[in-house]
């Protein structure tokens, strides 16, 4: 084996886009990438969407996604330039050497198959093991990554075991035909913190353990931190820094690496409660028609005006379904809302115009929620018709300081969603939103979709309004950095149940509960040796108890 | 109870009450239906009386509620009452011809499910390339031209100038397999011809559609073939509306052939029922379309149940 086990050069990447009304055209997305990997090393590829990072990974198994091709450059895998390869050489180059571990392992796992056959497919294709052996390192891994009941996982289907191990057993599959070099795609982006912590630390320990190599794609730089010994930023299909994971993080050296080093760098001070709440939610339980127990259990929380209650919680815990509760959509089976100092209909039917101007919502997928065929300027302008009854210059008017006030400007009264990008599209709910003049806006992951940069600056961009407006937020969310940033008062809820409640500092200050202590451990920090920390912690505390 | 023994017997009696409901409408349309068996029985000349007499005798004067539980009753233990022009057992008459209707749709079935799905995996191998456009114009065509002219065409180059098979289809019970297999060649290959764009066209579709899954990605990635990749990790995912597709089509081939049974001189069912209807007898009609009603909602809700029990999520609940 050579020293290096991936070679590539000057790696140019290519896709043909279709931009409606105007012909097909080819464009470059990855603009010449240079990197070298040894054998047993970690490199971590790190950018925001659009960088070409997972480009750039599957280019390492000659594989382009959709309609994206190679062309130009060399990938060199254990001395083999694999672009120069036929179908057969890549066949054997995949599942074999080089492995892939998706973002998405529950869309990545075949429905129909059990997990075991899954596992063990490549090994066994690619004649490395017999199928008893693969069946047999297949155990042996799904124990190394701490899967419960090793033995007989593998004889469930997919939709059986929890999103975090099916993780788990994705990186069994990738590990399973002892390949050279794993590519991990967002291992655990999808994942909740504190299901993160452990899958990522299985990771760490997999490729520790098997001395496999490996490129870990993520956007999340405090992530790659704890798992890679070099790193390369990548922005728009360019190399903006590469170097080893201590430099990078504690010595960047471009504009842009430091801006991602130091994002979320909003300070907010908390406010006091003084008012009467604009909003309270007194003794609330919920449940879904046709189920047997509660999603939410006597839930009690209060937002004044102008202020900001974020609700912080991770995907089971209840927390949208608090806002489905408030909008109307799911009628509670105890309990009331209080909006405004009037008790509000159980039911979205029984709530007058009134009640829908003054309680808005913006959602976490910004392209869904907009008419994909109307101009921004009439998603806008919907609003301003229905409660205000606007018209013509008036309206038109309206709309333009709307656009001024979210920071795009008049230029974009004309556009369609789909010219948007991501942050821009955000951009347009807000304003639509806020053309209701409501009290009250229930943000409901917002940011969640969104690049760090981006997230950011909707961020900013929010509580910037909220001064001009004096609008109140209830800010739904699973990222406690975005709660750090915004809130005013917090509910932190867990399995249907408000576990903590009450001003930022209160419930940021220890001495906490072990759930709040759990999940604000649990979120990555950018400091080399952070996992190690944090693990050799629970251990000790497990120890001690 | 297990959900999915729930889903399962929820259909089945679904199934049953649509059927029912079938029967009703069947047995109110013959009735309202223009036309006097007695008279088309007796013929121009007969007497008012003699009319009378017979249609009292047939038990057309009888309520409509009583005519219709006595029909049912009569149907579920296998009675179909008797053919009122020629006296015989509905049944009896019937069976010899629902067999034959059945044989000629099992052996079209036979070609056409596994060439169509085959055509199907072979259009998303070599998808947007001359094959799939090839198979696509092909089978488009053949569904676009009316059945019975691609008939008489076979008819003329196969049977007339060729001379390979007959251009009758006429089979009894003393032939064996091979020589009704014969006989019945060319009425299978135009059904096949029928039925085969819609199932080929559906297999490609349902298979793109799964193809475009995430996991099909990673079948890619671990170096399996393109064969490999469709009929192991998308086939499976697939069925479901393959076999929705396949079950209309089958039904298809057992309802719909009147037209290829009239054209190959075929004594199916379907001649049988054409016969009937100009003779206005009613009772051979309402029998006839029972049957076909029946084979039409048991093969849709066999698709059905092989669609339940092809979701994983249904046989292996968390």
């Amino acid at each position: 084996m050579s020293d290096t086990l991936l070679k590539v050069r000057d790696l140019k990447i290519g896709a043909t886009i279709y931009p409606p009304g105007e012909r097909p055209r080819d464009i470059e997305i990855v603009h010449g990438v240079s990197f070298d990997l040894a054998p047993g090393k970690v490199l971590g590829l790190i950018g925001e969407s659009g960088a070409g990072k997972s480009t750039i990974g599957l280019a390492s198994m000659a594989y382009g996604r959709g309609g994206v091709k190679i062309t130009g450059g060399e990938v060199w895998v254990n001395g083999r330039d694999i672009l120069k390869g036929g179908h057969k050489d890549i066949r054997k180059l995949r599942g074999a050497e080089v492995t892939y571990v998706s973002q998405s392992a529950a869309a990545s796992f075949n429905p129909a198959k059990k997990i075991m056959d899954q596992v063990v497919e490549a090994a066994v294709e690619q004649k490395k093991f017999s199928r008893k052996d693969a069946e047999a390192r297949a155990r042996v891994l799904f124990a190394k990554l701490g899967l419960p009941d090793p033995d007989n996982i593998g004889e469930r289907y997919p939709h059986q075991v929890s999103g975090g191990q099916l993780q788990r057993c994705m990186t069994a599959l990738a590990l399973c035909p002892e390949p050279d070099l794993v590519v991990f795609d967002e291992p655990t982006t999808a994942l909740d913190v504190t299901t993160q912590i452990d899958v990522l630390m299985a990771i760490k320990e997999a490729i520790r353990d098997t001395g496999v190599a490996a490129l870990y794609i993520t956007h999340d730089l405090a992530v790659v931190a704890q798992v890679s010994d070099d790193i390369m930023v990548l922005r728009m299909g360019n190399t903006v820094e590469y170097g080893n994971v201590d430099q990078i993080i504690n010595n960047p050296q471009e504009e842009y690496t430091k801006a991602l080093v130091s994002v979320r760098s909003i300070e907010h001070e908390e406010k006091a409660p003084t008012e009467e709440p604009v909003l309270s939610v007194r003794n609330i339980t919920a449940r879904y028609k046709g189920t047997q127990f509660d999603v939410l259990h006597n839930v009690n929380v209060d937002l004044y005006p102008g202020q900001t209650l974020a609700v912080v919680g991770e995907s089971g815990s209840g927390k949208s379904t608090l806002a489905r509760v408030i909008t109307g959509l799911l009628p509670p089976r105890e309990g009331e809302i209080e909006f405004a100092g009037r008790t509000l209909s159980p039911d979205l039917k029984g709530r007058t115009r009134e009640d829908l101007r003054e309680l808005q919502m913006i959602y976490q997928m910004a392209d869904v929620a907009m008419n994909p065929r109307q101009t921004v300027g009439t998603i806008i302008g919907r609003p301003l018709e229905f409660y205000f009854g606007m018209r013509g210059a008036e309206k038109k008017k309206r709309i333009i300081e709307l656009l001024d006030e979210i920071e795009l400007g008049e230029k974009f009264m004309d556009r369609y969603p789909a010219e948007l990008s991501g942050g821009q599209k955000q951009r347009v709910c807000i304003a639509r939103s806020l053309a209701a003049k409501p009290k009250m806006i229930i943000c409901d992951e917002v940011t969640s979709a969104l690049d760090p940069l981006v997230a950011d600056g909707i961020l900013k961009l929010l509580l910037d309004l909220q001064k001009i407006e004096d609008v109140a937020y209830l800010f739904i969310t699973h990222d406690l950095a975005t709660v750090r940033a915004i809130s005013d008062n917090i509910a932190v809820m867990y399995q249907g149940k408000v576990q903590r409640y009450g001003g930022k500092s209160k419930v940021l200050s220890p001495p906490f509960d072990d759930y709040t202590d759990l999940l604000l451990s649990s979120v990555p920090e950018m400091k080399l040796g952070w996992l190690e920390e944090v693990i050799a912690h629970r251990k000790m505390e497990s120890a001690g108890n | 109870m297990s959900p999915i023994v729930k889903l399962l017997a929820q259909r089945i009696a679904l199934s049953l009450l649509l059927l029912l409901l079938i029967s009703v409408v069947i047995f109110a349309g013959t009735i309202v239906l223009p036309g006097d068996v007695a008279q088309s029985i007796l013929g121009q000349s007969a007497t008012p009386e003699a009319l009378a007499n017979l249609r009292a005798e047939l038990g057309v004067n009888d309520p409509p509620v009583q005519r219709y539980f006595a029909w049912l009753f009569g149907a579920m233990q296998g009675d179909l009452g008797t053919a009122l022009t020629s006296g015989q057992d509905i049944a009896q008459a019937l069976s010899s011809r629902f067999w034959n209707t059945l044989f000629l749709a099992f052996w079209a079935a036979v070609v056409a499910v596994p060439l169509a799905i085959f055509l199907g995996l072979l259009a998303v191998r070599f998808k947007d390339r001359w094959p799939d456009k090839m198979i696509s114009a092909v089978t488009l065509a053949s569904i676009s031209i009316p059945e019975f002219l691609i008939g008489y065409v076979l008819m003329y180059f196969i049977a007339v100038k060729l001379r390979w098979f007959p251009s009758v289809a006429m089979v009894n019970d003393s032939m064996g397999l091979f020589d009704k297999l014969n006989a019945i060649a060319l009425p299978i290959a135009v059904l096949t011809l029928v039925v085969l764009a819609h199932m080929m066209r559906m297999t490609r579709a349902a298979i793109l559609n799964v193809m475009q899954s995430a996991y099909i990605e990673t079948a890619e990635l671990k170096g399996l073939n393109a064969f490999q990749v469709i009929y192991r990790h998308a086939f499976p995912n697939a069925i479901a509306p393959i076999v929705n597709v396949v079950m209309l089509n089958l039904a298809y081939l057992v309802v719909g052939v009147v037209v290829i049974e009239v054209v190959f001189v075929y004594p199916g069912m379907g001649q049988y029922l054409v016969d009937h209807v100009s003779k206005r007898d009613v009772p051979v009609v309402q029998a006839c379309g029972l049957i076909f009603a029946a084979v039409y909602i048991g093969l849709n809700m066999i698709a059905d149940i092989v669609a339940i029990l092809s979701n994983p999520r249904l046989r292996h609940p968390k």
